[in-house]
């Protein structure tokens, strides 16, 4: 079964001109997706698609084979959301705010009971984040509240985990360890989207790529993607850069770009 | 006179009980209201209902159980304009403003001019409280409680994070409006407490000064009651002792309380940050 089915999706701000235009992809089970693509080129915009905070003017999602409008199974879903800010004023704990995670799994009325919270503790301690649990989530560093989304996203052991940039806060090490939890995560059979500018980074851990820039330029295996004319069209020099990056990452691919 | 003497009076005791269950009612959905930015709505809504109130006057009606459907109409309303009109939101909220207050002051003239009743809409009647309206509160609190205490955590995700809590399952379309509606009748029982021009005040200065002071959430909520239930208690109290109005001393009161709670915060994070300097 498909985990994401997107069906020509496009879609437009009321401002202006087409965000994203007839964008048609599958993720499956196993999948473990980079998404690049320059600023403003739709990355962030088409995982609000996926998730239903946007509504396309032509197109249509499913996720787990549901159409989104009948969607409710959300609790197999963990999202990080870009540059997430909430208001400065309002008085949550991190550990709060790590624990809405479990939002999903629960019926109305939706109180935490003392399982919830040993799943918090333990999602906060495997983003590393533990330690500050009972300090002010608006009083933490960047990297300190990135780290408490991240136990967020994760708490419910969700079967799709769908990031949008979350190392730009992190320290090395934690974009390391990152990458490695996200490894064991799809291994143990989630899928996993992650949109990323840093290519070096993410190249060794993924295994398919996507590359958006308003249209879809390319969605395909990490070996189609070294293969890919795209690809030179679309890095132009960098290419060679960016192959060295792949090799250093394990020599997936296959042809190179040399 | 003694504080025994004062609780003596049946139309005290009325007073005390009513306007704590409203103090407390106010407070709590006050504090999502803030934090959510939707103060400004209860603003609005208190001037739309004048109009209500003034439709009970001329129908001959109790004038707040006319104006809480009306209040719950208009806040209904200004939800969807506020949907569908996104930028303007702020100019549609001045503009149900105005148009509450218009209505309002033409069907009071229509009605033979102001009469005390509708003046002690205006400027607060915490005093004159009816057994009726006194079971109204009661009512309200609980129905209050009810739907925070339900919908506590579908609240706080759409305050902190409406993305979020939408791709987490929660209608965040339908938490907002069951907040805005339960606020919409608090805010018509509260202007019997402080009366329209200071009803705003009551949603808006507890959870603020509650704000100041929480290292949680759940203690935010109840420090805000609180406040609000302190100033008045104590506001009546000095209304009566003074002979002053009411609902201009209980805002009095929780604009000093919000003061201290200010120089409380200054020095306890002053107090914090020297600490982690040693
Ligand atoms: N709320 C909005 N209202 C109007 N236009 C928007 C809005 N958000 C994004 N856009 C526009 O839509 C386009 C795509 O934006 P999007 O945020 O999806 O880009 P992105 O690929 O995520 O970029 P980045 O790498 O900077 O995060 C941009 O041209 C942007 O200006
Ligand atoms: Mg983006």
């Amino acid at each position: 079964m498909n985990i994401i089915e997107a069906e020509n999706l496009t879609f437009a701000y009321s401002s202006g001109a087409a965000a994203l235009e007839d964008i048609s992809f599958r993720v499956s089970k196993g999948d473990f997706t980079g998404v690049l693509g320059p600023n403003g080129s739709g990355k962030t915009t088409l995982i609000k698609l996926i998730l239903g905070l946007l509504k396309p003017q032509r197109g249509e999602v499913k996720l787990f084979g549901c159409a989104l409008k009948d969607f409710k199974e959300w609790h197999k879903i963990g999202y990080l959301e870009q540059k997430n800010t909430p208001p400065s004023i309002i008085p949550l704990t991190a550990f709060e705010a790590a624990r809405m995670g479990l939002l999903s799994t629960k019926k109305t009325p939706k109180i935490f009971n003392a399982r919830d919270n040993e799943i918090t503790a333990a999602a906060m301690r495997t983003a590393g984040c533990y330690d500050y649990k009972d300090k002010l989530f608006y009083e933490l560093s960047g990297g300190q509240q990135q780290r408490v989304l991240l136990a967020r996203a994760l708490a419910n052991n969700p079967q799709l985990i769908i990031l949008d940039e979350p190392s730009t806060a992190l320290d090395s090490n934690a974009r390391g360890s990152l990458f490695e939890l996200l490894r064991g995560l799809n291994k143990n059979g989630a899928a996993v989207l992650v949109i990323t500018h840093d290519i070096a980074d993410i190249g060794k851990y993924v295994n398919k790529f996507m590359i958006l820039d308003k249209h879809l330029i390319f969605h395909g295996s990490k070996a189609d993607f070294c293969s890919s004319p795209q690809i030179t069209k679309y890095f132009g020099p960098y290419t060679p850069h960016l192959m060295d990056h792949l090799h250093d990452a394990g020599g997936v691919c296959p042809l190179g770009g040399h | 006179m003694s504080i025994a003497e004062f609780l003596s009076f049946a139309f005290v005791q009325r007073a005390l009980i009513a306007g704590a269950l409203i103090a407390a009612t106010t407070a709590a959905l006050g504090v999502f209201l803030v934090l959510k930015r939707l103060s400004l709505i209860g603003d609005s809504l208190s001037h739309v209902a004048l109009s209500g109130v003034a439709l009970g006057l001329i129908t001959k009606a109790s004038p707040v159980f006319v104006a809480v459907p009306v209040v719950m109409g208009s806040a209904l309303l200004i939800l969807k304009i506020k949907k569908h009109a996104r930028v303007y939101t702020d100019g549609a909220l001045g503009i149900v403003s105005a148009l509450g207050i218009s209505a309002g002051l033409i069907i009071a003239a229509l009605a033979g001019g102001f009469n005390a009743d509708l003046m002690s809409f205006l400027f607060g009647g915490i005093l004159t409280v009816s057994r009726a309206e006194l079971l109204l509160a009661a009512a309200l609190a609980a129905a209050a409680a009810g739907i925070i205490y339900i919908f506590y955590n579908d609240l706080t995700a759409l305050v902190f994070d409406e993305n979020f809590a939408r791709a987490a399952g929660v209608d965040t379309e339908k938490t907002e409006t069951i907040l805005v509606l339960i606020s919409a009748a608090a805010v018509v029982v509260a202007m019997k407490v402080v009366g329209i021009m200071l009803v705003s005040a009551m949603i808006i200065i507890p959870p603020s000064a509650a704000l100041l002071l929480a290292a949680d959430f759940k203690r935010a909520v109840m420090l805000a009651c609180a406040f609000s239930v302190c100033a008045v208690l104590l506001g009546i109290y000095f209304a009566f002792l003074l002979n002053l109005p009411a609902g201009a001393v209980i805002i009095i009161i929780n604009i000093l309380i919000l003061i201290f709670c200010s120089a409380v915060r200054k020095y306890v994070i002053k107090k914090r940050t020297s600490a982690r300097i040693d």
